[in-house]
């Protein structure tokens, strides 16, 4: 069959395929330049910056780039090598580097991320760095007695390459003993995984409480006419047209201890006036001010799927003998799953990554994950900024590729 | 067969429905149904066809009046208690599931086993010769396939009563006529009694026991195919009914069942009184164009005949279509069959044309 195929030809005697091809090439081509200013956006404001995050995350020179010396005796001598006297001189020859290059503090900053509390000794040491004389192992423990824990060699060690995990290791809540071996933190120092737990946990709350109120809502919109349905359907968007800052400002006036909610609750006697809920800068205020800024985001898919089930269905199913809750349970909600998945996916991938709202209102214990990347930027940590907002990532895309082997992202609906 | 108010499977009394509360779809409908019968619900579109059929399956609330199915209204009774199968237009079966659970569900919720369930859906795909379909999802079949398990999912449980909303409608010439057949067929053989809606003529006309034409929420007659045809009570079912001339005019005499009839140019023709009552009163003659004659001999002694002018003849293989001119009028038409001695007729050519009183009916002016 395919040799008869391949020996198609065109009227004046070209091969088929090849006619078939050079015909088609120019639409391509011009298809092609249709889409590249596109193709440029995403490539420069999205790729560009993802690959930058990723390589931030595990490729920071901060100590790398000030200690020559010390590469070079760590290079010569294998791990675990306890820190000669050769090694000390090494490292008084690349404080004095660093007194010069004011760069005692980033250095210690980035040893200080594996072992707390030892920026200031790069600081001090560096501050007399010229005045240190042999043999250097004594007067360097003389300034700080620190100076040979095996822990602070081996996170310069591990610091001395520019390419480093030590930020996931941190992320992940771990670290690395004298013998380099990764174990666990101390319970009281547990916050980014617990964290990143907690995200997720937070997200599927957010999802959960979200597809519970907009199914009935979307249902609702699907079945009134359209001119209602229509009119509903704006007070459904309703969030997206406010400003956001105005929508968590209403909501403190709402529920904070003497809001709207608290004070009408008192009213009522319901709690009384020493029992103010604080509804508020905490857990609850990040989730409820979600769900409400993210409910959109479950309707809409919703309503799309919803809108388009033929009414003939559930009326098919009840005249076979079913009743309303088989109908519902057995006929409507498997024809609403690739609405539900597209809202359950699109709301929690919003959710993981959100950021302001729990800022506004999420006091101490309602920050998520982002508010955490967030911290490091500001204090300028971007390698950990990174690592944490990889994480972020690689988690979404895992609930990705969950969802694909679950329901099939061919069925995802947006809209 | 026609049943009588009491003994009545399915029956219909003084219902009526609104949808808005302003206007009434359906009004005053009375109906009775025999069981094992088979009765067409035909009518154009927004007659209220549909609303009467989802109100004997529950899914509509009569307004007023009250149905009754085996002696016992069923007005407060819900859908699922009410073991009415039903085949709809679009067939609604359920994406999702198989032909085999779509025919189970049925079953499943009646709380039958699995044994006696896979006998059943066996069965019912066998009589729509569909056995071998058990596990294609309906997204994977064709519209007539689809339909004939649409049948039988309807059938499976064994319900009493089935209704079928345009089940037909979606569907070719060629497999329309053949489901019509086989539903005719299994109507017969399972002796079920079917509530049909359509508007397609032919298919009311070859499938029912008795039709029932309706318009404008009303039943404009309610009888066997034959007599729908021949005998129509106003001018709204000779109308929708076949193809018919429709002739204007005044009564001039009025004998019993007899009238005469004088048209608008004079001419005066032969009818039979259906819905005229006096002398001077205003008519609409209907007259089948098959049973409108021009050979003298076949037009009966002491009967009117009048002037036609032939307009055009049509040949349409197995008849002749000629359109005339008659009493001013250029949509008069006549057809004869095509046989070896027919006499031919060529365009403007006049002849006199006649019929049997019986065939020309005297009917309301609309
Ligand atoms: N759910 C509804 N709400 C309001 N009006 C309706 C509804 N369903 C039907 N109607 C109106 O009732 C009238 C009768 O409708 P119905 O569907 O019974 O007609 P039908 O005879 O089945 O027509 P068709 O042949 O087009 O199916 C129509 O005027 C229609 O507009
Ligand atoms: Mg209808």
């Amino acid at each position: 069959m395919s040799d008869v195929a391949s020996q198609l030809t065109t009227a004046d005697g070209r091969p088929l395929k090849a006619a078939l091809a050079s015909a088609q090439a120019r639409a391509k081509r011009r298809a092609f330049f249709l889409v590249l200013p596109l193709l440029l956006f995403i490539l420069i404001s999205f790729a560009v910056p993802i690959g930058q995050m990723l390589q931030r995350s595990v490729y920071n020179d901060q100590f790398s780039k000030s200690v020559p010396a010390l590469s070079q005796w760590f290079a010569e001598n294998p791990k675990g090598t306890a820190p000669d006297e050769a090694a000390f001189a090494a490292l008084a020859s690349d404080l004095v580097l660093m007194k010069e290059t004011r760069a005692a503090g980033d250095a210690g900053t980035r040893i200080n991320y594996v072992v707390s509390g030892t920026r200031s000794m790069f600081t001090k040491a560096a501050r007399g760095a010229d005045k240190l004389e042999p043999p250097f192992m004594e007067a360097m423990l003389e300034l700080d007695e620190d100076w040979d824990n095996p822990l602070v060699w081996n996170a310069m060690r591990s610091a001395a390459s520019p390419w480093t995990f030590d930020f996931y290791t941190i992320a992940f809540d771990l670290e690395r003993d004298a013998d380099g071996k990764l174990t666990k933190v101390d319970e009281t120092q547990r916050i980014y995984f617990r964290l990143f737990i907690k995200t997720f946990l937070i997200a599927g709350v957010i999802t959960a409480i979200c597809l519970v109120l907009a199914f009935p809502i979307a249902h609702l919109l699907a079945t009134l006419p359209m001119a209602k349905a229509n009119l509903l359907m704006i007070l459904v968007l309703l969030p997206f047209w406010t400003s956001l800052l105005v929508r968590t400002t209403s909501w403190i006036v709402l529920l904070q201890g003497q809001g709207v909610v608290n004070d009408i609750l008192v009213a009522l006697g319901i709690i009384g006036d020493d029992g103010r809920l604080q509804m508020i800068y905490n857990q609850t205020g990040t989730i409820i001010a979600m769900v409400h800024i993210l409910l959109p985001f479950m309707v809409l898919p919703l309503y799309s799927v919803m809108r388009v089930i033929p009414v003939s269905y559930t009326r098919a199913a009840r005249s076979l003998g079913a009743t309303s809750w088989t109908t519902f349970r057995r006929i409507y909600l498997p024809q609403t799953i690739p609405g539900i998945g597209a809202g359950v996916l699109l709301v929690f991938i919003l959710a993981v990554g959100y950021y302001i709202t729990p800022a506004l209102v999420g006091g101490a214990d309602g920050q998520l994950f982002s508010n955490m990347v967030q911290f490091h930027m500001t204090k300028a940590n971007w390698s950990m900024a990174a690592a944490l907002a990889t994480m972020l990532l690689v988690g979404v895309l895992v609930l990705y590729w969950l969802y694909d082997r679950l329901i099939g992202i061919d069925k995802l609906k947006l809209g | 067969m026609v049943a009588s108010r009491d003994d009545a499977f399915v029956s219909f009394e003084h219902v009526q429905k609104s949808y808005d509360g302003e206007t009434l779809v359906v009004k005053d409908l009375n109906l009775q149904l025999a069981k094992g019968e088979f009765l067409t619900m035909l009518g154009p579109s927004g007659s209220g066809k549909t609303t009467c059929l989802m109100m004997l399956a529950g899914f509509e609330t009569a307004t007023h009046g009250e149905i009754r199915l085996d002696g016992k209204p069923i007005n407060q009774v819900p859908p699922h208690k009410r073991g009415i199968g039903m085949v709809f237009q679009n067939y609604a079966l359920f994406p999702h599931m198989t032909v085999g659970e779509n025919l189970s569900f049925p079953l499943e919720v009646r709380g039958m086993g699995k044994s006696e369930r896979e006998a059943k859906i066996k069965r019912a795909l066998d009589m729509v010769q569909m056995g071998a379909f058990a596990n294609r999802r309906p997204a994977q079949m064709s519209g007539g396939q689809q339909q004939r398990i649409a049948l039988a999912r309807a059938l499976v449980f064994d319900p009493k009563l089935v209704l079928m909303d345009e089940p037909l409608g979606a569907l070719d010439k060629q497999l329309r006529e053949h489901m019509q057949f086989e539903i005719k067929h299994l109507h017969e053989s399972l002796g079920i009694t079917v509530v049909y809606v359509t508007h397609d003529q032919g298919e009311a006309l070859t499938m029912s026991d008795r039709v029932a034409v309706f318009n404008d929420g009303r039943i404009q007659q309610l009888a066997p195919p034959a007599e729908l045809y021949e005998r129509p009570d106003n001018s709204f079912v000779a109308g929708f009914i076949g193809e018919n001339n429709k002739l204007p005019g005044v009564v001039e005499d009025l004998n019993g069942e007899r009238a005469v009839v004088r048209l608008e140019n004079g001419e005066l023709i032969d009818a039979t009184a259906v819905n005229v009552k006096a002398k001077g009163e205003k008519t609409l003659v209907s007259i089948r164009p098959e049973r409108v004659e021009f050979k003298p001999e076949l037009i009966p002694e002491g009967a009117h005949t009048i002037d036609a002018e032939v307009l055009e003849v049509i040949y349409m293989g197995d008849i002749l279509r000629t359109r005339m001119r008659v009493a001013g009028h250029d949509e008069f038409v006549v057809k004869c069959r095509n046989t070896i001695d027919q006499m031919p007729l060529t365009p403007g050519q006049r002849i006199r044309i006649g019929w049997n009183p019986l065939d020309a009916r005297a009917l309301d002016m609309i």
